[in-house]
């Protein structure tokens, strides 16, 4: 086996100064994709051969849930009559708030062109005049950034009319977000792009045929539309050398927590966290992991049995947990598993939009529990109701918050069960079981 | 549908950003979530006259903004301080401190005993060394646990000490630089911003934006002579797929 190496592709140039800024970016190869696209020697190629090129480069969703963008693309439809006719839609998905998850961010601060010339080629794929990109309200200094390289662009003719004498128009609005993890949720976000509430909608009809405005639209991560460029550049052969056969291409892994040395590794999918944290200088103070997530709190959690599983999307899924957005929180042993999943459902509690019934009712009582079992009041029956109460979220909630929510818990207990025990036998010493102890009932 | 009960409050200025923000959108309603940002930018929260404002540009019920600014956590319903303090006490955060660091800081900013609660302020709202706290769900930053955000500019790597001397200097009147972003400037100010309104743009897309948590990985590439494949000379786009 051949040692484990980083491919940056997308993080490359991070560490080059002003990299946000345009000429950085055209120093270093950008906008030569967009210029192969609409200014070949026949001219503007023909838009349904990039969607070919995606799809033979196999590039599936970076958000979380994997789907293959190519595929994505080729269901908007095309043509002067029907759905087809109505506007087309490209919407950004810049929403990162998945607890652990921190790839966008640094992205969108240091290389928004990436982003932008994504953005064009994209729309010029699937025949959208008009693309938004929303992003998180509180990733403030990304909106500065990224506003300003669609400022640049327009400015250098990458947007508006007649991009590179083309033909082909483009508009980009940038639109902050206002504090809400469920945007993130693709419908949810459409939604709240259209200045409502940000509740998810009901699928189907998927955005493809009925999105933005009930119009054809295509809703994309930041890093699916960023690695764009690159395949253009590179080509689908190119792209597939990195990575396995089923999850091609390079990914940004994000370590955080309890290891020496936290940050963004872009490496080819498959790699495992064994080989991450050899890179990231191992446990920090060398105190032992005892569970982290893959990919964010709404994949189920992974134990130290784990750091051989291929991080790609069939590894993780075989593992019996999710590749999500590679956000890896790393926790050692002196982290109280209970603990660490009462505080993720305080969040699903939270941000859960309540609109659906299991999961607006479901996370409050799973939370109430979790608190009394953290506070030494649980008793043993109390997981067999969690899990009982998760069963009724997973797969019966409106969107996929819900089986997120239900991730953590669930996995505790399936890894941890004993640690809910000990906790409860806490309760045994000094709630009402063992006062009923004292007086001699139960003798 | 106009009614002059709004006029006093939004001028003439914020009329015609109202107007300049749904100009960049296909269908008006969109306009809504910057239009609210704009108006905490005027008043430093969202007011009835607030909403009413906005529901009268676009031509909605109140009802219908109500019920949009109910349901997002960065619109508020209080004046807020000249400073909003954002403590991430997710689950990764709240493990290496972040719990720790709310908590001293609610004592810090309390008074007579009381500490500061979610989304309370200390100080006269909008006054200078106002500071209005909260905790927050994952700001995104988890690779530079604890964090925090003043005005939404990262203070990252955070400690109970370190961002008690934050408030402190915010308190009185001091604007510390972020790890990330630009120079503070006040919540109303960033609250513009996030309307779409820059002063001035170029200058404030400068500033620190990469952590050495953010490029380690790079970094480490380079250090190592580690690269993706090099990228074929010339490559030809794919045929058309034949039609089925």
């Amino acid at each position: 086996m051949t040692e484990a190496t980083l491919t940056p592709v997308l993080t490359r140039s991070w560490t080059s100064a002003r990299s946000w800024s345009q000429d950085t970016y055209e120093r270093l190869g950008g906008y030569q994709a967009l210029r192969a696209v609409l200014r070949g020697a026949d001219g503007p190629v023909q838009p349904d051969r990039l969607i070919q090129l995606v799809k033979d480069s196999g590039l599936r969703g970076r958000g979380g849930a994997g789907f293959p963008t190519g595929l994505k693309w080729s269901f908007i439809p095309q043509g002067t009559t029907g759905a087809a006719a109505k506007p087309h839609y490209l919407v950004l998905n810049a929403d990162e708030g998945e607890p652990g998850t921190c790839k966008d961010i640094p992205l969108m601060m240091a290389d928004p062109h990436s982003l932008v010339e994504g953005c064009v080629i994209t729309s010029y794929a699937i025949r959208a005049n008009y693309c938004a990109i929303y992003v998180r309200g509180e990733a403030l200094h990304c909106i500065r950034r990224v506003q300003h390289a669609v400022n640049e662009a327009y400015a250098a003719g990458y947007l508006g009319k007649n991009i590179l004498g083309s033909g082909f128009d483009l508009d980009i609005v940038v639109h902050a977000g206002a504090g809400a993890y469920i945007c993130g949720e693709e419908t949810a976000l459409l939604d709240s792009l259209e200045g409502r509430r940000g509740q998810p909608r009901l699928k189907p009809p998927f955005p493809a045929t009925a999105g933005l405005y009930g119009a054809p639209t295509v809703v994309n991560n930041v890093e699916t539309i960023a690695s764009v460029p690159a395949i253009v550049r590179g080509g689908s052969e190119w792209f597939r050398a990195m990575g396995t056969a089923k999850s091609p291409g390079p990914k940004i892994y994000s370590l955080s927590g309890h290891v020496e040395l936290p940050g963004q590794y872009e490496a080819p999918l498959g790699i495992t966290l064994r080989e991450l944290l050899v890179m990231a200088g191992g446990m920090k103070d060398g105190i032992p992991l005892k569970f982290w997530t893959p990919g964010g709190s709404s994949t189920p959690l992974f134990t130290a049995e784990h750091l051989d599983v291929p991080l790609d999307f069939e590894g993780a899924a075989a593992a019996g947990s999710m590749l999500g957005t590679t956000a890896i929180m790393l926790f050692n042993e002196t982290v109280s598993v209970p603990w660490a999943v009462m505080k993720w459902t305080e969040f699903y509690k939270h941000e859960s939009c309540g609109k659906c019934t299991p999961c607006r009712e479901g996370c409050y009582w799973l939370l109430e529990i979790l608190r009394r079992m953290v506070a030494g009041e649980g008793t043993e029956s109390d997981i067999e109701t969690m899990l009982d109460v998760c069963d009724n979220i997973l797969g019966r909630s409106f969107c996929a918050l819900g089986d997120g929510a239900v991730s953590p818990i669930a996995s505790g207990i399936q890894y941890f069960r004993q640690e809910f025990l000990d906790l409860c036998k806490t309760q045994a010493g000094t709630g009402p079981a063992a006062r009923a102890d004292l007086v001699g009932a139960q003798a | 549908m106009t009614t002059p009960t709004a006029e006093p409050v939004f001028d003439e200025l914020t009329r015609q950003r109202a107007k300049e923000i749904i100009a960049r959108y296909p269908q008006s309603r969109s306009a809504l979530l910057p239009m609210l940002h704009l108006v905490q930018s005027v008043q430093g929260y969202v007011s009835q006259d607030g909403i009413r404002f906005c529901a009268e540009q676009l031509d909605l019920t109140t009802a219908e903004v109500s019920a949009v600014v109910t349901f997002y956590t960065m619109y508020k319903r209080r004046p807020s301080g000249e400073h909003l303090v954002s403590v991430c006490t997710n689950t990764l955060c709240a493990a290496l401190g972040g719990d720790a660091i709310y908590q001293s800081l609610r004592e810090r900013l309390g008074s007579e005993g009381r500490p500061l609660g979610h989304e309370q302020t200390v100080g006269e709202p909008g006054s200078s060394g106002s500071i209005t706290l909260e905790h927050v769900e994952c700001l995104a930053a988890c690779d530079l646990a604890p964090v925090l955000q003043v005005n939404y500019e990262y203070f990252d790597r955070q400690s109970v000490e370190s961002a008690g001397e934050l408030v402190d200097a915010l308190r009185r009147g001091e604007k510390p630089r972020p790890t990330r972003g630009a120079p503070l400037t006040d919540w109303r100010t960033v609250e513009r911003e996030l309307a779409g309104f820059f002063d001035d743009l170029p200058a404030a897309v400068e500033g620190p934006s990469a952590a050495e948590e953010t490029l380690r990985g790079t970094r480490l590439a380079e250090r190592n002579g580690w690269a993706a494949p090099a990228m074929p000379e010339h490559v030809e786009l794919p045929a058309l797929p034949e039609k089925k």
